[in-house]
């Protein structure tokens, strides 16, 4: 009877507990570690940032879930893996501490949203708001109504959205909360009292951390930057690239640019600025009981997987396809996996930048919910089949090299007059080798219109029945 | 909102405006129904690859 242990309960951990449960005979155990009692669709948080939508429309419950589905459920914090004694110790939610013994694991714990990276960053130390988490998102909202009131009396309002450290990721989310944001004050008759900044590390709007994309268009190969761009100009929103943030204080920010060392501000009312995200705070431990997280993790905290990571010094001309890892098992233990945001990317998939002081300044590589569900269901499988005794080693791949993604961007939220940029791409690293525009241009496409919206929603309803395992729940593509 | 177009600013050098028909399709909703359905087979041409 194997034993397969899950820490996570996001877009990775529950499509890989899911398909595991599916895929082993109940003989075999499955196990959820989760410090999270609710399964919350992040995508949508944005919406609940603008008080459009309400928190609890973006979470359910995953106790029964998992009781329904036959998954044991430890609601607890992982504090410290185990990998030559194979087990992991749990801070237990409602108190005390467990220990729990795996043949395999899989490492889908998420980001840690590392907001003290940044001075004068987050919501609960700092100046700034978040769409991160689903309390946060709730009280963004709040801040949000706020500003609106103040906007109704007549003032003007200041408000800066992007990302809030050099090294961030998840600009994707940034552009869909300033693009609602607009539509909404817009929708209030408001938006000529608002003063709306975009303030990003990118190396140039509609980055996304992805290096861009270009798209066919009207008979042209257009670069997306300029749709982006034009998105921006639509509504009289500038933007600000290449930028470190390095402090927030109450009403501004800090930043250096590519161009300059100098500090620069930039003044606020109300600001979001995501976060740079690093590994969770789990330390890895040997039978000696020595810390070899470092061994395993990247400088980042994230856990080191079958990646090339030596071709981050080869520089970014020299990236391929074939750096990015396959099976997300690790070197070392070919019982332990990461999957999702969790695992540690070999390198950037943008270009690199940094401002005159060498201080980098670089998009990195974001890891959406379905590009963590097609990875957390890969590795799955792969354990799924090594437990059947169908492989000794792992049998399903998910390069980034090798799937494409679907990314729908709200750009406002009404079934009637919303919209969304909608925007495929493939493959997610791009591979110059093999395309020229580095995708395949029958795959890759961008396009915007309420259709968009539609899909938005359609998403929203579609996943949050697909992770509550439902019926024909795998007939639901990642 | 009506933006100003101020020459050599950034705004203008982003500048793709919409015209009244533009703006129609972005909300017709006999057109997007369209689109919605296009936007479905590129996904689905899209998860088709990756396998």
């Amino acid at each position: 009877m194997a034993k397969v242990v899950v820490l996570g309960s996001g877009f990775a951990g529950q499509t890989a507990v899911l398909n595991l449960r599916k895929s082993l005979k109940k003989e075999h155990e499955v196990i959820v570690v989760t410090p999270q009692k609710k399964f919350g669709y992040i995508p949508s948080y944005i919406w609940v940032g603008v008080a459009r939508m309400d928190v609890a429309d973006t979470q359910f419950d995953l106790a029964p879930v998992y009781k329904k589905t036959g998954v044991t459920y430890v609601n607890g914090l992982a504090k410290s893996i185990h990998p030559d004694e194979n087990f992991v110790k749990v801070d237990l939610i409602d108190g005390g501490e467990d220990k729990i013994e795996y043949d395999f694991l899989i490492n889908a714990t998420g980001p840690k949203l590392n907001y003290e990276a940044t001075e004068g960053l987050g919501p609960v130390h700092g100046h700034t708001v978040s769409v991160c988490t689903p309390t946060h998102a709730h009280e963004a909202g709040e801040e949000y109504l706020k500003m609106v009131e103040k906007m109704e009396r007549g003032e003007t309002v200041k408000m800066l959205i992007g990302t809030g450290h050099g090294m961030a990721t998840c600009q994707g989310a940034a552009f869909e909360y300033i693009h609602n944001i607009a539509f909404d004050l817009e929708e209030r008759g408001l938006l000529d009292k608002a003063n709306i900044t975009w303030l990003s590390n990118e190396q140039a709007l509609g980055d996304f951390g992805v290096g861009g994309m270009v798209i066919g268009k009207g008979g042209y190969t257009v670069s997306g930057k300029i749709f982006a761009e034009a998105s921006f100009m639509e509504r009289g929103m500038k933007w600000i690239t290449g930028a470190h943030v390095k402090k927030v204080e109450k009403g501004k920010a800090t930043y250096i640019t590519f161009d300059s060392s100098e500090d620069q501000v930039e003044e606020f009312d109300f600001a979001m600025l995501i976060p740079a995200f690093a590994g969770v705070p789990m330390k890895y431990i040997d039978k000696s009981g020595n810390d070899i997280s470092g061994e395993l993790c990247a400088p980042n905290g994230m856990l080191k997987v079958d990646a090339d990571y030596a071709s981050a010094g080869r520089g970014f001309d020299n990236w391929k396809k074939e750096d990015w890892p396959e099976t997300y098992q690790t070197p070392n233990y070919g019982n332990l996996y990461a999957a999702g945001i969790a695992f540690a990317p070999p390198h950037p998939i943008s270009k690199p930048g940094k401002s005159p002081d060498g201080t980098p300044i670089t998009a990195t590589p974001p890891r959406t919910g379905m590009a963590a569900a097609i990875i957390g269901h890969a590795v799955a499988n792969s354990i799924a089949d090594i437990v059947n005794g169908v492989s000794d080693k792992p049998t399903h791949t998910a390069s980034m090299g090798d799937f494409g993604a679907a990314c729908v961007a709200s750009m406002g939220k009404s079934m009637t007059k919303g919209s969304a940029a909608v925007i495929g791409m493939y493959p997610v690293v791009p591979d110059y080798d093999k395309y020229n525009y580095g995708r395949d241009m029958d795959a890759t496409f961008g396009d915007q219109g309420l259709a968009g919206h539609w899909l938005k929603i359609v998403l929203h309803y579609l996943f949050l029945y697909k992770m509550k395992g439902k019926f024909g729940w795998s007939l639901i593509p990642d | 909102m009506k933006v100003t177009y101020t020459p050599y600013s950034q705004l203008a050098d982003a500048w793709m405006q919409p015209g009244a028909f533009a703006k129609f399709t972005q909300t017709c909703v006999i057109w997007q129904l369209i689109k919605f359905a296009g936007f479905n087979l590129k996904i689905i041409k899209i998860l088709a690859k990756g396998h």
